[in-house]
């Protein structure tokens, strides 16, 4: 051996080995004060971190309350829907699995891979919902195939069944998944995309107590997501119960009366407020908004000139034309200018200044009294009326009942209508409020709009001298088990303080429309019952000649208010029906029919089974029922 | 034939270290793969096993004297740079790299024995080599070739984390040997354009990706960055005391990869806490230290230069596996030595250990 290769006396190495020593030293220091700061500083934060990975809070969604009509009968229930989702770790040929799924439930596959890629970038294993609300059909496909869609699973979550289908759809509204600008506000906080929330209608009003409290499972999941075990349950909270003021059957023979034709009615107790109808024509089909909307469908509804979405009852607002005439005639005999004895001359028309206001009787009505003039609706004792009055004399009596403002029925985008006066006219045109504009203004036209609630307001107050009550939807909400847990009574929205007498010279005078040869209203005669009640027709376009065909959406709106029975008044009932020209032959007849289904169901109620044949049931064609036609005379300016 | 005094020479402090490291790394495994559906042997069993076979190499090795391992380094170089030459013309491919060997009853890793063989060469060169006043850059020339050869043929298989273990274990021998300061500064100005040239060439995408995972991990939180994040979830999550054993959620629902093996440390570090892993270090480096004690007892070059050389190797193990999984290194892929489950590991790790004994109970024969 070779002294050469000896260390022994190398000093230099011996101090490399220190030096190689320390520098492992330090890389061990290094190492554990990174675990010092894992471990130790960050624990608490990392700890939660591996609590959420294991952690799952599944959501189970609280069933929907139940909505009912005042009589118990179930319209809105809940009924299971099945979707179909995938879980995009487990697929390995999408394209295969996509073009299946496409075949099976008859969906574009352009729509899947849409829905597919919107769903990525979610937590892993997380489902992906590709087309819900599917048919027992497609689900049966599915199954059946189960074998050759791995990755695909079917969820189900309950929907809304809607008992009677189309019925009431505007007021019961629909629900739909809660939209992303909703998430961001407010209004939607305790919402997860996906959920469903009250879109319009009662399903939305209502929204908080219909919802219930969702429950959630918190479950522990491995690294690919699947369920090892259910960790804490809370259970949900069924949502609250609704017992509506609708009365089913009256509603259903509203909606029958309209047939094709579009508009809307409101049926109203007098005494209460309670809605027992409200029907917007045409309707939808709500259960559509849950599930996937047909294209087509959606277009259709969409391109339907008699708007099916919109609910006219509320936010239709229409020139209340000669319905009108019992707020000017209640001013005047209030401010002393009429009575029951005072008449004026009607020539066909009226000359103020350099125009000319014409009667829709050409030929004239000659002497009218205030009986006369609200029976045969003369709009040429309602200029003179109105001229002697003023536009904001006339406005303050409307305002009396509340007109021009929301009543607060408690649905969504509720109108108010306009009451115009001389400094809405200066406010919202900068011009002086001339006479000329006053006497449109005196017969429900020019600038004046109603809303058909606000119709049936304004005739339920007149019915019981005065009290204008909110009319309401909902007569109270119950629990599961059927407890009462709030009951909404009556609610006075304004009284008139118009006298006794006032009320009585008018009301004489809407009997007449309806039981008087000569009335406009004959066609909502009843056999049994007496019905008071006033024609309308709104001017939809200023124009001169009337003659010959005018094309649908140039028509006159028909109007019709009435109440009854008229000595002590029990329901109010306007009837708007767009483009129906005339009041007495287009909106009496729907107004009488809803008259008659209520007083048949009374008599029937109060004369249990077995008692024979209605009694109203032989009224048709009784007596002569007036020439049901009347003409909106031209204004200065044009409506909507 | 095997003299008595080598008997009572033996070093029962290495040897005692190493078993109860090992002890630890089955317990371990145990927990680790108790998530798993296992068919046919448990790992923790299959661990025994190897271990039990490393004991039996131990034996063999520690009863060839060491310096007869001088003499055939040179030839063991070239046979396993031959080999790896082969495995990148012929090899299996796993896992999109190409480590393995087919040799009709067997498979082997040419670049698992590679780093004793390098450590073997390198003790070999300085042995006879004078070096006072330190290495020049020459003086560094032959060694460096010694190591670039086989360091590329490993990266090109690509298998960049033992490349690098080749490189490092190198260096440290170097650092022993003891390098002139100018030639120290040469080679760090010179591995900048070399780094610059490797990540660009050299790199595979993965490996790139990995590297940058590793700077800035949420990057992908969802691919190669979600291991780190899981890891080190684990690890914080431990706490100082731990979860206990069998207790730990990542590793027990099986949020860390490769939980036996690379990644056996988050398990032990979420299970045990900061006392565990303080406790794990602490053997460790007192292995380390007893590796560093060993060669400087030792009476000749060749010894010393081989057991620095093979506590380099187990020392950078530790330290990458480690800084690995606790997100201080990029994730390269290096099982932590004697404690994460493996055959090859364990195998390329007890030869190691035999060797640093085999020095230790041979330190009087001269």
């Amino acid at each position: 051996m070779n002294g050469q290769r000896f260390i022994h006396d190398n000093y230099g190495s011996k101090r490399q080995l220190v030096v190689l020593s320390i520098f492992a030293a330090a890389l061990f220091f290094l190492l554990l004060t990174r675990l010092w700061y894992l471990q130790i500083v960050k624990s608490e934060e990392l700890h939660s971190q591996s609590e959420s990975n294991r952690l799952r809070l599944v959501p189970v969604a609280a069933s929907r309350g139940t909505i009912f009509d005042r009589n118990g009968a179930v319209l809105v229930t809940n009924r299971p829907s099945f979707s179909v989702a995938v879980i995009p770790q487990e697929v390995r040929d999408r394209d295969a699995l996509l073009e299946r799924l496409s075949r099976y439930l008859e969906i574009d596959r352009a729509e899947l891979l849409d829905k597919w890629e919107k769903g990525k970038g979610r937590a892993r294993y997380y489902p992906i919902v590709l087309a819900s609300g599917i048919t027992r059909d497609q689900l049966e496909v599915l199954e059946e195939n189960r074998l050759w869609l791995p990755g695909v699973e079917i969820e189900m979550k309950p929907v809304r069944q809607y008992e009677d289908g189309t019925l009431a759809a505007h007021l019961l509204g629909y629900i739909g998944e809660v939209s992303d600008e909703d998430l961001k506000k407010d209004a939607a906080s305790g919402y997860n995309s996906g959920d469903y929330i009250g879109k319009s209608g009662i399903e939305r009003s209502w929204e908080k107590l219909l919802h219930g409290r969702d429950g959630g499972r918190q479950i522990e999941v491995d690294a690919r997501g699947r369920v090892l075990r259910t960790i804490s349950e809370t259970p949900p909270a069924v949502g609250s119960s609704l017992v509506l003021t609708i009365d089913t059957a009256l509603q259903k023979q509203a909606e029958k009366a309209f047939g094709e034709q579009a508009g809307a009615a409101v049926v109203m107790d007098v005494n209460t407020g309670e809605i027992l109808a409200m029907v917007s024509n045409p309707g939808f089909d709500p259960a559509l908004f849950a599930g996937r909307m047909p294209p087509d469908k959606w277009k259709e509804y969409l391109e339907d000139k008699r708007h099916p979405l919109e609910n006219k009852a509320l936010k239709g607002q229409y020139p209340p034309g000669s319905t009108f005439k019992i707020i000017t005639a209640l001013a005047g005999l209030e401010e002393g200018l009429i009575d029951e004895r005072s008449s004026s001359y009607c020539k066909g028309a009226y000359v103020l200044g350099r125009n000319t206001f014409r009667c829709w009787e050409k030929k004239g009505h000659g002497t009218v009294d205030l009986k006369r003039a609200l029976k045969e609706s003369c709009d040429v004792y309602f200029y003179q009326l109105g001229e002697k009055l003023g536009i904001n004399r006339i406005a303050a009596y409307a305002r009396k009942f509340a007109l021009g403002a929301p009543l607060g029925v408690g649905l969504e985008n509720e109108k108010g209508g306009l009451i115009p006066d001389s400094a809405w006219k200066e406010k919202r045109y900068g011009k002086k409020w001339l006479q000329g504009d006053t006497l449109p203004a005196a017969i429900g036209q020019g600038y004046v709009l109603m809303t058909p609630i606000q119709l049936a307001a304004m005739i339920g107050a007149v019915a019981n001298d005065g009290t204008v009550y909110r009319p309401h939807l909902v007569k109270r909400v119950i629990d599961q088990e059927g407890r009462v847990i709030r009951e909404f009574k009556p609610e006075v929205v304004a009284r008139t303080s118009i006298s006794p007498r006032s009320f009585r010279l008018v009301k004489e005078g809407l009997l007449a429309v309806v039981n008087e040869g000569g009335g406009t209203g004959g066609q909502a005669r009843l056999y049994d019952v007496r019905v008071a009640g006033k024609t309308g027709t709104s001017q939809v376009v200023k124009q001169r000649d009337k003659r010959g065909a005018i094309p649908y959406q140039y028509r006159d709106h028909a109007l019709f208010v009435a109440f009854a029975p008229y000595d002590r008044p029990e329901i109010a009932v306007a009837v708007v029906v767009e483009h129906g020209e005339h009041g007495g032959s287009a909106a009496a007849p729907i107004a009488r029919s809803i008259l008659r289904t209520y007083f048949e169901r009374k008599s029937s109620a109060a004369k249990p089974a077995g008692a024979g044949s209605s009694p109203t049931g032989g009224d048709e064609k009784h007596g002569t029922g007036g020439n049901g036609r009347e003409n909106a005379n031209p204004a200065p300016q044009e409506e909507e | 034939m095997i003299d008595r005094r080598l008997i009572t020479n033996f070093d029962w402090t290495l040897f005692g270290i190493v078993l109860v490291v090992c002890a630890v790394g089955v317990v371990n495994i145990y927990s680790a793969s108790a998530s798993y559906t296992i068919v046919g042997t448990p790992f923790f069993v299959k661990q025994l096993y190897w271990i039990v076979a490393g004991l039996l190499l131990v034996v063999v090795v520690c009863s060839i004297d060491y310096h007869l391992l001088e003499d055939v380094s040179y030839w063991f170089y070239g046979l396993l740079c031959f080999l790896l030459l082969v495995v990148l013309v012929v090899g299996k491919t796993s896992m999109g790299a190409t480590r393995w060997l087919h040799l009709g009853f067997f498979s082997i890793q040419p670049s698992e024995p590679m780093k004793i063989v390098a450590i073997m060469v390198l003790a070999r060169f300085f042995s006879n080599y004078s070096t006072a006043g330190g290495l020049t850059l020459k003086d560094l020339a032959y060694p460096a070739l010694f190591i670039g050869v086989p360091a590329a043929l490993i990266m090109k298989q690509p298998d960049l984390g033992t490349a690098i273990l080749v490189i490092l274990i190198a260096c440290s021998m170097f650092a022993y040997v003891g390098v002139r300061l100018s030639a120290f500064v040469a080679c760090l100005v010179s591995a900048i354009p070399a780094v610059y040239l490797a990540w660009h060439y050299y790199l595979r995408d993965y490996q790139k990706n990995r590297i940058l995972n590793f700077l800035d991990p949420e990057r992908d939180p969802l691919s190669s960055g979600y291991h780190i994040i899981q890891s080190k979830i684990a690890i914080g999550s431990g706490g100082v005391l731990g979860k206990g054993f069998m207790q730990g959620t990542q590793a027990q629902l099986r949020f860390l990869p490769e939980q036996h093996t690379d990644f056996a440390f988050s398990v032990f570090g979420e299970e045990w806490g900061f006392v565990g892993c303080l406790v794990l270090l602490l053997l460790y480096l007192f292995l380390i230290f007893w590796g560093l004690h060993i060669a400087s007892r030792c009476n000749d070059r060749f010894g010393s230069l081989m057991a620095v050389g093979v506590t380099a190797m187990l020392f950078w193990h530790i330290v990458i596996n480690i800084g690995m999984v606790i997100g201080i290194f990029p994730v390269v892929g290096v099982p932590l030595p004697l404690f994460s489950y493996g055959g090859t590991s364990m195998i390329t790790s007890m030869v190691g250990v035999a060797i640093l004994l085999n020095i230790s109970m041979r330190r009087f024969m001269f």
